[in-house]
């Protein structure tokens, strides 16, 4: 074992591979820290170079960028209120109202400390739990899905809304646009108009990018002193501060970290559900729910070690029964493939040199990732004193090319820039924008499951409680729709009384 | 908010689309011999995916032997179409070629699309990815004969999964069905995003039977979840000697899902004939082969003038099965 282990650690020391693993980890920090720029373009982009790698080099490039772009997404939700990534839209809201109130600089120490340590967390659980957990995600059929999809859009529906009948009007609205395409339960086309680039339903990436990136650019348009460059970051030490912060969250970043690896090990849910669930939780358990979505540093830990924690877990369905979770992880079996690694339970014994090389590149990744994130918090201050007429249109331009680069389709700009038009007139009207960024991630999971259990249970609704995890999340769900009627019961028996 | 900040905004994003628009620039014809500059392979599905890895590892062989950069692009989105029309549509010059798959012989009969395969020169399919019949390992079938009885004597009571309705899994369903003499209720379908998804839930216990590629499901296979009963081929498959076909076992039906390249229709024959010869050398030499042997796909070559028939039949075949499947209005 040992000598494997020292073998694999000589494979990694290799030349080749600590520059592969530095430029993935610039590259990384790039594209996250870009708004519009995703993780998901970053690694579509990087496989024709993945077929000259060697498998280590290829796959720890992997690893980093991906470690490293989703906490890089973390940086311009707060500073900028664009999440570089859809893993880090769900806390964007609370971490730019904490940067507004003079805490950014927390805020970024806070994202890279969570990353990091929900990153390992992944990796600990990858190590030493990948047989089990992979068994854990193969007892999860279409009920246990649409129950789990169910109850994350009923426990974060109503995030960061002042009116909670706008924020389910958001969450309607996001539901309805996921409907958009060919219906694979029926293989019927809706609301297409005989537009091609309709077929496949609204491309995710680039309406995030619009909702998020494009209308908060539009806003800023609109509301002048565009020659008004950001508020400076506040001064002093941000690394213990932030040490200090997560410390006082630890059982959240727990929470969170364990939220992830559930969501991760899930064939089908990645790294934004993650988010959006341990938002969702945190927010049902917390003692001060008032301030989700107006600042609250407890969900940025939760959630922020959620979606990497998340990241080392959507690889185990991956490896173990060549089940990729989301886009991602079906690039890496592509990776994988193309390498004559065949996923397997097989890669588990067989390939243990490049295996244990994958897990030491999860755990140095992460370690990376507090100097240099601390390093990329440093350099991204330097981007707010850029005068806004200067930074608005460079980050729209990387917007366009997000949106162009996920299916290199034009289609998908103006599919863009009509999701910043919507968010624009959305938010000036009071409508939050983040629910339909989840009502489209969990959207199409929610309708195909519910389908697909109709389908297979013929009809009959008390299928969807025959199976002991589908039972106690369908539990779960009921119990979160009927708490907020229990005071409202309590005052018309009392009205009644008197 | 008011008006005129609206009409500003939505100005602004015209204003980027004209932009736009003036960067798409047409490119200079070539007049030297063909190839004289590097040629893009469009392909209509993701990257990292069978399709996409069958492209690039072509494009690495080609590119020594015409001496000329390959670029592969992924056109994705639209359930295939817009890759697939996006080679259809383009200059017939012979720097742009695509990936085609199995999915040009359905669409126009689902009518999704009026793309058919005459809006392509095939060049030469590549693989062909036979249907399995998968089922969990601890089910009760000992073989394919023992799941045709019980799937005899209880009709409908066996659902099985795979792609989407009507997709391409699915019409392994009602191929198979067909040829068994059974009808199509006998095993119901219920969709699925995709194989993995499937497979999944045939491994979770929500579905019997996944038809999709013993390609898709060899891991599963591995990790002692899952047995092979059946290939939807027409000779056995050499990582898998043991598993007998659909014809040896008395029911004559091969199905795959495909992937082939091909050019614009209008490509000159001379160009045609260059690329023909090339692939030919490509998928026989080393770096092909092992990559389809690591893959784990199904080499299925035929040239230029085999891959017109091919098309022709798979055409007429997936018709016929749509049908059947009461996919076509």
């Amino acid at each position: 074992m040992l000598d494997i282990i020292l073998q694999s650690l000589a494979s990694l020391a290799d030349p080749t591979v600590i520059a592969v693993i530095l430029l993935a980890t610039f590259y990384g920090l790039f594209i996250g820290a870009m708004p519009g720029l995703t993780v998901t373009m970053a690694v579509a982009l990087f496989v024709p170079f993945a077929f000259f790698l060697d498998p280590v080099p290829a796959l720890a490039a992997i690893v980093t960028l991906q470690a490293m772009g989703i906490f890089a997404g973390d940086i311009p939700g707060a500073l900028l209120r664009m999440p570089g990534t859809p893993a880090s839209a769900a806390y964007t809201d609370d971490s730019y109202a904490l940067s507004q109130q003079g805490q950014a600089r927390l805020v970024l120490g806070v994202d890279v400390i969570a990353s990091a340590l929900g990153g390992l967390m992944g990796a600990v659980a990858l190590i030493v739990g990948a047989s089990a957990l992979a068994e854990f995600a193969l007892t999860f059929s279409s009920y246990e899905f649409f129950w789990l999809a169910l109850l994350g859009l009923s426990t974060t529906a109503f995030i960061a809304t002042a009116s909670p009948i706008k924020g389910l009007v958001a969450v309607v609205l996001g539901l309805f646009l996921s409907t958009v395409g060919i219906d694979i339960t029926l293989g019927f086309q809706r609301f297409t108009f005989g537009n091609p680039n309709l077929l496949g339903g609204i491309s995710f990436i680039p309406a995030m990018i619009g909702l998020f990136g494009v209308s908060e650019v539009l806003r800023i348009v609109l509301r002048g002193k565009m020659h008004l460059a950001y508020a400076k970051l506040e001064k002093g030490a941000s690394f213990l501060p932030a040490i200090g912060t997560v410390w006082r969250y630890r059982l959240n970043a727990l929470r969170g970290g364990i939220v992830g690896l559930i969501t991760g090990v899930l064939p089908g849910a990645g790294a934004d559900i993650g988010a959006w669930l341990a938002y969702g939780v945190s927010k049902r358990f917390s003692k001060e729910p008032e301030k989700y979505g107006r600042g609250s540093m407890e969900v940025v830990v939760e959630a922020g070690v959620a979606n990497n924690s998340d990241l080392a877990a959507e690889w185990i369905p991956t490896l173990v029964f060549g089940i990729p979770g989301d886009a991602f992880t079906a690039v890496v079996i592509g990776i994988l493939m193309l390498k004559g690694l065949r996923p397997g339970p097989a890669i588990l014994h067989d390939y243990t040199n490049i295996l244990i090389a994958i897990y030491v590149t999860f755990i140095l990744a992460n370690l990376l990732m507090v100097p240099f994130g601390f390093a990329a918090i440093r350099a991204s201050s330097h981007l707010l004193r850029v005068p806004r007429n200067v930074l608005m249109p460079i980050i729209l331009l990387m917007c366009i090319i997000g949106a162009y680069a996920i299916n290199n389709d034009v289609f998908d700009v103006g599919l863009m820039l009509v999701m910043g038009l919507l968010g624009v007139l959305l938010e000036a009207n009071g409508f939050p924008v983040a629910p339909i960024v989840l009502a489209l991630v969990l959207g199409p999971l929610l309708e195909q499951s519910f389908m697909i259990s109709l389908i297979k249970s013929e009809g009959d609704l008390t299928l969807f409680f025959s199976r002991p995890v589908a039972t106690i999340l369908g539990t779960l769900t009921l119990v979160v729709w009927i708490l907020p009627l229990v005071p409202l019961a309590k005052k018309l028996i009392t009205a009644r009384q008197v | 908010m008011n008006k005129s900040r609206v009409a500003r905004a939505a100005l602004c994003s015209l204003g980027i689309v004209v932009l736009l628009l003036g960067l798409v620039t047409a490119c200079a014809p070539p007049t030297l011999a063909y190839p004289a500059k590097g040629i893009t392979i469009n392909v209509p599905w993701g990257a990292g995916g069978g399709t996409d890895r069958t492209a690039r590892a072509l494009a690495a062989v080609l590119e020594k032997d015409l001496k000329q950069p390959m670029g592969v692009v992924n056109r994705t989105g639209g359930g295939g179409v817009v890759g697939h029309t996006a080679t259809a549509t383009a200059d017939p010059d012979g720097y742009t070629l695509g990936m085609i798959t199995i999915e040009v012989t359905m669409m126009n009969w689902l009518g999704t699309t009026s793309l058919t395969y005459k809006d392509y020169k095939p060049i030469a399919l590549l693989i062909n990815n036979r249907a399995g019949i998968t089922v969990r390992a601890d089910a009760p079938w000992k073989d394919y004969k023992e799941l045709m009885e019980y799937v005899k004597a209880n009709p409908g009571k066996l659902k099985a999964s795979g792609t989407a309705a009507g997709g391409i899994w699915d019409l392994a369903r009602v191929g198979w069905l067909m040829a068994a003499g059974l009808s199509l209720d006998a095993v119901k379908w219920v969709p699925s995003a995709g194989a993995a998804p499937a497979l999944a839930e045939l491994a979770a216990g929500g579905v019997d039977i996944c038809t999709c590629s013993p390609a898709e499901s060899l891991p599963m296979v591995q990790a002692g979840k899952a047995r092979i009963l059946a290939v939807m081929a027409d000779k056995r498959w050499d990582a898998l000697p043991d598993v007998p076909t659909l014809k040896e076992l008395g029911h004559d039906f091969a199905i795959g899902g495909w992937a082939g390249i091909a050019a614009p229709a209008r490509t000159p024959d001379s160009i045609i004939d260059i690329l023909d010869k090339a692939v030919e050398k490509a998928v026989k030499s080393p770096e092909f082969t092992n990559f389809i042997k690591t893959s784990g796909f199904w080499l299925d070559y035929k040239g230029s003038k085999d891959f017109v028939k091919f098309l022709e039949e798979q055409q007429e075949t997936n018709g016929k099965l749509l049908k059947a499947g009461g996919f076509i209005k």
